[in-house]
C-alpha cells in the first residue's frame, strides 16, 4: 500500500461528520422526542385547539381531517388534543415509579453490599421473593385492591419496581468495593459512610443511569398496559393506554387506537436510544459493539 | 542450525490501525528473519508493537487494524496475500501460537480433549480416534500428570502452569515448523515459568520446532533465545545474537532496558540508584521525526534529528543508532563484583523462637511493627446447602519484626498470603488469631475509631494504579481530602499549598492537581498512589507490589524514587514483591513466605549468598538472569508440581509435596523457624542441605 | 452432583412457601374488601347481608387462622371456591389454564427459532445490514406496547385486509374436539380433527406472533450482546490461531458461552408469557388465564388470586430452578465437584 492508499484507507473510516452521525444521531433523535414529549405536557393547553375532555356526540369518530388532524373518538373528542394532554400522565407515571424506585433500590441494594453478611443475604432474598411475582399480575393485584387511580397504580408498579435496581446496585457496588481505591480509602481512614456515599456509589452511577434512562421508557408501557387494563386511570382522563383501549373494538376506526399508541411507541423509543447513547458514551469499549 | 535457511522472513511490515481518532502506526516497518530451528526473541515494552508484530505474522489483526504493506514470507510463500484456505492451513498447521493468558486462552465450557482433537482434525492429519490418542501422549509430554484424565476435564480444573502446558501440547500437536509464544509465562509464578521455558526448550530440541518468544523480560529471552530483535516504538532498533547483545548492547534503548533492572547476580553494596531513562515512550499515532528514541536517549547527537536505519555493525549484529553507527560506544554499567563473600557462620542461639529473640534485641532499635503468630483464614462460601463450610487458609501463623527506618521485602508466589499479610498490618483485614502490635499499640482487633490516629503513621502503597485510583477524583481531591480528614490543614489555601508539594515531591507539576486518573500513565499514577500515602506524612509504609504492573524503565524509576524518599522522610518500608531481583535490590531484610508461613528470615546479602531453605535456593535459582552466557551455565534446582492448594494444606511442613530433599521427618512435623546464624533464621529441618 | 441438586429443590420448596405467605399477607391487608365488591351497592348497603357474605367465605376469621386453613387446603390440593364463579378455583384454572399455555408456549419457540439465529448473525455480520434489521426488529420488540400491537394487527389483517380470523381460540361455529389435555391443538390431533387444527391454528397466528414479538425483541438482544462478548474472548482468537473454519468458530467455540445469558433470559421469558399474556388475551378475546386473572383482581377474588399467585410463583421458581439446572449442563464451571 503506497502512501496515498494509506490516507484513502483513513479517509473511508467515514468522514467526522458521518462519525458524528453514526454516534450520536440516534440519542440526539431519542432526545429531540423526549423534549417533543415534555414540551407536550407543558404546553398541551397551548399547542391543542380542543379540550380533550369537549365531547362533541355530532362530530363522532370523524377520520383525520383538518380541523381534527388525528380524527375525534366515538364521543367526538378530539383524539390530537387527548394525546398531547395524555403525554403529561404518562411521563408523571414513568419518573415518579422509576426515579423513586431507583433511588430506593439503589441505597438498599448499596448499603446490603457495602456491609455484606446478613444484611445483605436478607435483602437479596427479599428481591427473589417480589422478583418471582410477575409485575403486572402483582401490580394488578393491588391495584384492584387499593381501588383504580393513578397513585395507587403507581403504588402498585412501586412494589414491584425498585427490587432491580437493588440488585444492580448491589452488584455495581460489589464491583467497587474490591478495588484498590477503597481500600487506600480505609487504610487512610475514612469512615464507612463516607466511602460508599462519596467514593462507591459515584463510581456505580454511570450504569444505574443508564438502566434508569432505558427503564423509563419501560415503567411508561407498563403503566399504559394498566391503563388499558382499565387499572390506571379514571375516565375520562387522557390517558394513551386508556385510550387505546376505549378505540380497541374500532377496527374500522383505526385512527382512534393507533395514534395514542404511536404516541407511547415514540416516548419509549426515544427514551431507548438516549439510554443506549448514554451507555456509549460511559464505556468506549461497548461503543465498538 | 547456523548455515539453516530462513523459514520466516518479514519485510517492511506495517499493521497500522484506522481509528476513529486518527491512524495509530503500531507496527512501522519491521524487518526480521527466523531461521529453521532458531530461537528467536523479540523484546520491547508494552506499546512497542512487538505483539502487534506476531499477530501480524498469523494475520490475527483485529478491527480497525490491518497490514498495510510490508511481505511476510513463510517458506517463500506470502503470508499478506493468502487466501482464506490456506490462511487456515497455514494457522494451526505450519505456525502455531500461545498466548499470554492461560486462563482465558481455552474455551471455558468444552473438555480439553475436545479442544485438542478438533485442532488435529481441522488439519486433516489425523482421524478423531488418533487425534484423541495423541493428545493424551502430548498432555504427558507436556508433564501434566494423569494425562488420561486430564483430557476428559474443563478448563477451570486446571491452574494456570497446566493450562499453558495443554496450550503448549495444542500449539505442538500438528508438529508446527514454527511456534509464535506471546509473553507465555507472564501470568505465571517464577518456579512455574521455570518449568515453561525449560519445556520450551526441550521442545524446541526435540521437534526441531522454531520458535518466536515474545517477552518484555529480558531474562526470559536469555534463558532460551540464540537471536534477539528489540522493538522500540513499532520498529526494530537492534538485532543480533543473544550472548553478544546482552553482554554489549549497541543501541541506546537495549542499553538502559538492561541497565533499569537490577540484576539477581550483580550487586553492590549500598548503590541503590538505578539508571534510568526519562520520559515515556511516543504516542504511536504521532512517531516523532528522527529518531524515536532521541527525547529519551542520553546519548543523543545532532545527526539523531534524522531517522536512522537498521544497519549491520558486526558480524550477525544490526542497529538503529547513529552514535553506535558511527563506532561509539555505550559505556558499561555494573559487571563488577558478584557474590560477595559469605559471612561466616556464628553459632545459632539455639532454642530461642524468633519472637521473643526479635522482642530481646535491642541492637537494631525501635521495633515498629510486631507481628506474633498471626493467622486470618477466609471461610468459603458454601457450594451447598448442607456441605460444610471449608477454610482458606491465607496466612497461617507469621511471626514478623519490623525496625524503625529498615526495609523488610516479603516474597513469595501467588497465594503465599504476602498480600494478606500486608492487608492484615494495616487491619484492611481483621486477623483470626494471633496479635499485631504498632508501634508498641495492640492494634489486633482494634475498632475503626482507636486506629484512625494510627492511620496517619502507617500507610500502603498498592499494586494497580488504575484500580488503587478513585476514578471520579481530582488529583486535588486524592491529595487533599486525606489532609482535612485528619485536620493536618486549616483551610483550603494550606491544604492546596501542601498538596502541590507533595506533587513536587513525588516528581509531578503542579497543573496535575486539576487533573483525573485517567490523564495520567501507569508511572504517574503510581506517583499520585505513592504522594497519597505520603499525604499524612506516615513513618512505615507496606507497599504491596508497586511496581509490578509497570514497564521496566518506569519500574526503576519508581524504586529511585521510593529508595529517595526513604532517605529523606526516614521512612520504613514493608515491600511486598515476587520479583527476587528488586526485593534484594530495595531491602535490608527479607522475608520467604510459602503457603502462609515464613520459610527463611535473613539479611538480603545473607538470603542470597547462602540461602538456607530449598524453597528460597529454587526461587532464586528459577529466576531469570538476563545474560545469556551466564543463563547457559547455570546449575538450576528445578522445583517439580504446583504449590498446593491453600484449602487443604499438607501435613507437617508445608514445602515438603515439592521439596527436592524432603524426608519422612517433614511429613510428620512442621519445623519452626530456628536462628541458624545470627539473624538468619530457617524453618526447615535440613537447613542449607541442598 | 446429587447434593446440589437436592439443596436447589430444598431452597425452591422453601421459597414457593414463603411466596405463599406473602400472597396471604398483600392478600389480607389490603384494604380491598371483597364483600362490597361482589355484593354490590345495594346489598353492600345492608349490614346483615355483608356479614352473612363474611361468614359464608370465612372472611370473619383471624388472618393466622384462616393461613392455616389455606395451608391445609393446599395440601389437598384445594385451593377453595371462587367468590366470583361459585366453582371450586382448581376447576377454573383447569378450564382457563391450557389456552395460555398453548398461545405462549408457540410464542416463546417463535421466538427463540428466530431471535437466536437473528441474534447470531447480527454478531458475526456486526454493522451490515442484517444487524441494522436485528436491532430494528428488537427496538420494535421491546418498545411496542403489546395491547396496541395486538390491536394493529387485528385492524390490518382481520378488519382491513380480512386474511386473518377473527379473535377467539377458533370459529364460533367450529366443532371442538373432545377435550382430554384442555390444549386444543393436541386434542385436535388426537381427535384427527384437522379441520378444527386448521381452524385454530390460524387463530393462533395473529396472537402468537404478537405475544412473541417483545420476547423476540429481548432475546435477538441477548443474544448478539453475549455473541459480541464471547466473539471478543482470547479462546476464539485462539480457535482462530488454531486454523478452524469460521462457522465452526462461531457455532463450536463462541456460541456455547454465549448460551448462558440466553438461557436465563429466555427461561425468565417464558415465565413472563405464562403470566403476562393478559393483554393479548384480552384484545383477541382469548380464554385463558390472565383474563380470568384480570377478572379475579378486579372482582377481589380472594381464594382466586391466591390460586394463581400461587401457581405462577411455584411456575417462576420452577424455571428458575431448570435455569439453574441447565447450567450446570452449559457451563462446567457452575458445579464444582
Amino acid at each position: 500500500m503506497s502512501a496515498a492508499a494509506i490516507e484513502t484507507a483513513a479517509a473511508e473510516q467515514a468522514s467526522p461528520r458521518r462519525r458524528w452521525l453514526r454516534r450520536y444521531g440516534l440519542p440526539l433523535a431519542g432526545g429531540c422526542v423526549i423534549l417533543f414529549w415534555f414540551a407536550a405536557a407543558l404546553l398541551a393547553p397551548v399547542m391543542s385547539s380542543y379540550n380533550p375532555d369537549f365531547v362533541d356526540v355530532a362530530n363522532r369518530l370523524q377520520p383525520p381531517t383538518a380541523r381534527h388532524l388525528l380524527g375525534t373518538d366515538a364521543l367526538g373528542r378530539d383524539v390530537l388534543s387527548r394525546v398531547l394532554y395524555g403525554s403529561r400522565i404518562s411521563l408523571i407515571a414513568g419518573f415518579s415509579v422509576v426515579l423513586v424506585g431507583a433511588v430506593f433500590g439503589t441505597v438498599l441494594g448499596g448499603i446490603a453490599a457495602y456491609a455484606r453478611g446478613r444484611a445483605e443475604e436478607l435483602l437479596m432474598r427479599l428481591t427473589d421473593l417480589v422478583l418471582c411475582f410477575p409485575p403486572i399480575i402483582l401490580a394488578m393485584a393491588i391495584a384492584a385492591a387499593l381501588g383504580i387511580g393513578t397513585t395507587n397504580t403507581i403504588i402498585a408498579m412501586l412494589v414491584v419496581w425498585w427490587p432491580k435496581y437493588a440488585r444492580l446496585a448491589r452488584s455495581l457496588v460489589l464491583v467497587q468495593r474490591s478495588q484498590e481505591y477503597v481500600e487506600a480509602a480505609h487504610v487512610l481512614g475514612f469512615g464507612h459512610a463516607h466511602i460508599l456515599f462519596r467514593q462507591v456509589i459515584p463510581n456505580a452511577i454511570g450504569p444505574l443511569i443508564v438502566m434508569v434512562t432505558l427503564d423509563l421508557g419501560n415503567a411508561i408501557l407498563v403503566f399504559a398496559g394498566l391503563s388499558f387494563l382499565g387499572l390506571g386511570v379514571v375516565p375520562p382522563t387522557p390517558e394513551w393506554g386508556a385510550m387505546v383501549a376505549e378505540g380497541r373494538e374500532l377496527v374500522q376506526q383505526w385512527w382512534v387506537a393507533t395514534f395514542p399508541g404511536l404516541a407511547i411507541l415514540s416516548v419509549v423509543m426515544g427514551f431507548n436510544f438516549v439510554g443506549d447513547g448514554i451507555r456509549d458514551w460511559l464505556d468506549p469499549h461497548a461503543r465498538r459493539r | 542450525m547456523t548455515d539453516a535457511q530462513p523459514i520466516l522472513e518479514v519485510e517492511d511490515l506495517r499493521t497500522y490501525f484506522f481509528s476513529d481518532s486518527g491512524v495509530v502506526r503500531a507496527v512501522d516497518g519491521v524487518s526480521f528473519h527466523v531461521n529453521a530451528g532458531e530461537t528467536l526473541g523479540i523484546v520491547g515494552e508494552s506499546g512497542s508493537g512487538k505483539s502487534i508484530t506476531a499477530k501480524s505474522v498469523i494475520r490475527l489483526i483485529d478491527e480497525p487494524g490491518r497490514i498495510v504493506s510490508g511481505r511476510i514470507a513463510f517458506r517463500g510463500r506470502n503470508v499478506v496475500t493468502m487466501d482464506a484456505a490456506r490462511l487456515r492451513k497455514f494457522r494451526g498447521g505450519e505456525v502455531a501460537m500461545v498466548f499470554q493468558d492461560p486462563m482465558t486462552s481455552l474455551n471455558p465450557v468444552l473438555r480439553i480433549a475436545r479442544q485438542l482433537v478438533e485442532t488435529m482434525v481441522a488439519h486433516g492429519r489425523f482421524t478423531k480416534k488418533a487425534a484423541l490418542r495423541r493428545a493424551v501422549d502430548l498432555l504427558g509430554r507436556m508433564g501434566i500428570n494423569a494425562p488420561k484424565r486430564a483430557v476428559d476435564s474443563y478448563p477451570h480444573e486446571f491452574s494456570g502452569g497446566m493450562r499453558q502446558r495443554v496450550m503448549l501440547a495444542m500449539g505442538f500437536s500438528n508438529e508446527p515448523t514454527l511456534l509464535i509464544a506471546d509473553e507465555p509465562t507472564t501470568a505465571l509464578d517464577v518456579t512455574i515459568q521455570a518449568q515453561i521455558l525449560d519445556l520450551l526448550r526441550e521442545l524446541n530440541a526435540d521437534f526441531g520446532t522454531a520458535i518466536i518468544l515474545i517477552s518484555h523480560d529480558l531474562g526470559v529471552i536469555a534463558n532460551i533465545c540464540s537471536r534477539i530483535v528489540v522493538m522500540y516504538a513499532g520498529e526494530v532498533v537492534e538485532e543480533g545474537p543473544a550472548e553478544s547483545l546482552l553482554a554489549d548492547p549497541r543501541h541506546p534503548y537495549t542499553w538502559a532496558l538492561l541497565n533499569a533492572v537490577p540484576r539477581l547476580d550483580r550487586h553492590t553494596p549500598g548503590e541503590k540508584k538505578l539508571i534510568t531513562i526519562e520520559g515515556t515512550p511516543p504516542d504511536p499515532a504521532d512517531w516523532p521525526a528522527g529518531c524515536r528514541f532521541r527525547a529519551r536517549c542520553p546519548f543523543a547527537i545532532e545527526a539523531c534529528a534524522e531517522h536512522p536505519a537498521l544497519t549491520a555493525i558486526a558480524p550477525g549484529r544490526a542497529a538503529r543508532c547513529w552514535v553506535t553507527q558511527r563506532g561509539g560506544a555505550l559505556p558499561k554499567v555494573g559487571g563488577g563484583a558478584t557474590a560477595a563473600p559469605a559471612q561466616p557462620a556464628a553459632a545459632a542461639r539455639a532454642g530461642v523462637s524468633y519472637a521473643a529473640a526479635t522482642a530481646a534485641s535491642a541492637t537494631r532499635g525501635e521495633v515498629l511493627l510486631d507481628v506474633r503468630d498471626v493467622k486470618k483464614h477466609f471461610p468459603l462460601p458454601k457450594t451447598t446447602f448442607f456441605g460444610e463450610r471449608r477454610v482458606l487458609h491465607a496466612v497461617d501463623g507469621v511471626d514478623l519484626a519490623v525496625f524503625k527506618g529498615e526495609t523488610v521485602g516479603l516474597v513469595g508466589e501467588s497465594g503465599c498470603g504476602k498480600s494478606t499479610l500486608g492487608r492484615l498490618i494495616v487491619r484492611l483485614h481483621e486477623p483470626t488469631a494471633g496479635q499485631i502490635a504498632y508501634g508498641g499499640v495492640d492494634i489486633t482487633h482494634a475498632d475503626p475509631a482507636t486506629i484512625r490516629p494510627l492511620r496517619r503513621r502507617l500507610q500502603m502503597i498498592f499494586q494497580d494504579p488504575y484500580a488503587s485510583l478513585n476514578p471520579r477524583m481530582t488529583v486535588d481531591e486524592i491529595l487533599g481530602w486525606p489532609l482535612k480528614l485528619h485536620g493536618m490543614t486549616q483551610d483550603g489555601a494550606e491544604t492546596s499549598a501542601r498538596v502541590r508539594e507533595l506533587l513536587d515531591v513525588v516528581g509531578l507539576s503542579a497543573q496535575a492537581a486539576g487533573r483525573f486518573p485517567h490523564e495520567f500513565s501507569g508511572g504517574q499514577r503510581q506517583r499520585i498512589s505513592i504522594a497519597r500515602a505520603l499525604a499524612v506524612s506516615p513513618e512505615f509504609i507496606v507497599a504491596d507490589e508497586p511496581i509490578s504492573a509497570l514497564d521496566v524503565n518506569i519500574q526503576a524509576q519508581i524504586i529511585n524514587l521510593l529508595i529517595d524518599l526513604q532517605r529523606r522522610f526516614a521512612l520504613t518500608y514493608l515491600f511486598i514483591a515476587h520479583d527476587l531481583a528488586v526485593v534484594r535490590h530495595v531491602s535490608d531484610r527479607i522475608v520467604v513466605l510459602y503457603l502462609g508461613k515464613v520459610m527463611e528470615v535473613a539479611p538480603a546479602a545473607a538470603l542470597f549468598d547462602m540461602p538456607l531453605h530449598p524453597y528460597t535456593k529454587s526461587l532464586i535459582s528459577a529466576a531469570p538472569i538476563p545474560d545469556a552466557a551466564i543463563e547457559r551455565r547455570r546449575e538450576r534446582v528445578r522445583l517439580t508440581g504446583e504449590p498446593p492448594s491453600a484449602i487443604d494444606v499438607p501435613s507437617g511442613c508445608r514445602f515438603r509435596t515439592r521439596c527436592p530433599i524432603a524426608a519422612e521427618r517433614c511429613a510428620a512435623e512442621m519445623p519452626p523457624l530456628a536462628e541458624n546464624r545470627p539473624g538468619h533464621w530457617v524453618a526447615c529441618h535440613f537447613p542449607g542441605k541442598l | 452432583m446429587l447434593r446440589y441438586l437436592i439443596s436447589r429443590v430444598a431452597t425452591a420448596f422453601a421459597m414457593v412457601l414463603l411466596a405463599t405467605l406473602v400472597i396471604f399477607l398483600i392478600a389480607n391487608t389490603v384494604p380491598g374488601d371483597p364483600a362490597l365488591a361482589q355484593l354490590g351497592d345495594l346489598a353492600a348497603s345492608n349490614p346483615e347481608f355483608v356479614k352473612a357474605f363474611r361468614a359464608k367465605w370465612g372472611l370473619d376469621l383471624p388472618i393466622w387462622h384462616r393461613y392455616l386453613i389455606f395451608l391445609e387446603g393446599l395440601a389437598h390440593g384445594d385451593f377453595g371456591i371462587s367468590i366470583a364463579s361459585q366453582r371450586p378455583v382448581l376447576d377454573d384454572i383447569r378450564d382457563f389454564a391450557p389456552a395460555t399455555i398453548e398461545l405462549a408456549t408457540i410464542s416463546f419457540i417463535l421466538s427463540i427459532l428466530i431471535g437466536i439465529p437473528l441474534g447470531i448473525l447480527a454478531a458475526v455480520r456486526r454493522d451490515s445490514w442484517i444487524d441494522h434489521v436485528a436491532r430494528f426488529v428488537s427496538l420494535i420488540g421491546v418498545s411496542a406496547p403489546t395491547f396496541w400491537l395486538a390491536f394493529i394487527m387485528l385492524a390490518l389483517f382481520y378488519g382491513m385486509m380480512e386474511i386473518a380470523p377473527g379473535p377467539g381460540r377458533v370459529d364460533p361455529i367450529a366443532f371442538l374436539p373432545p377435550r382430554v389435555t384442555g390444549l386444543l391443538l393436541i386434542d385436535c390431533v388426537l381427535a384427527k380433527d384437522w379441520e378444527t387444527l386448521n381452524d385454530a391454528l390460524a387463530h393462533l397466528v395473529l396472537p402468537a406472533t404478537v405475544l412473541a414479538a417483545a420476547t423476540l425483541g429481548l432475546i435477538t438482544r441477548t443474544t448478539r450482546a453475549a455473541m459480541l462478548e464471547s466473539l471478543s474472548q482470547d479462546y476464539v482468537r485462539v480457535a482462530r490461531a488454531k486454523g478452524l473454519v469460521e462457522p465452526h468458530i462461531v457455532l463450536g467455540h463462541a456460541l456455547p458461552n454465549a448460551l448462558i445469558p440466553v438461557v436465563t433470559l429466555g427461561g425468565l421469558a417464558y415465565a413472563n408469557l405464562l403470566t403476562g399474556a393478559v393483554m393479548t388475551e384480552t384484545v383477541f378475546s382469548w380464554p385463558g388465564l390472565g383474563r380470568y386473572t384480570f377478572r379475579s383482581a378486579v372482582s377481589v377474588d380472594f381464594p382466586a388470586i391466591m390460586a394463581i399467585t400461587f401457581i405462577v410463583a411455584a411456575v417462576y421458581i420452577a424455571i428458575n430452578f431448570l435455569v439453574d439446572l441447565s447450567y450446570a449442563v452449559l457451563d462446567p464451571r457452575a458445579v464444582k465437584r
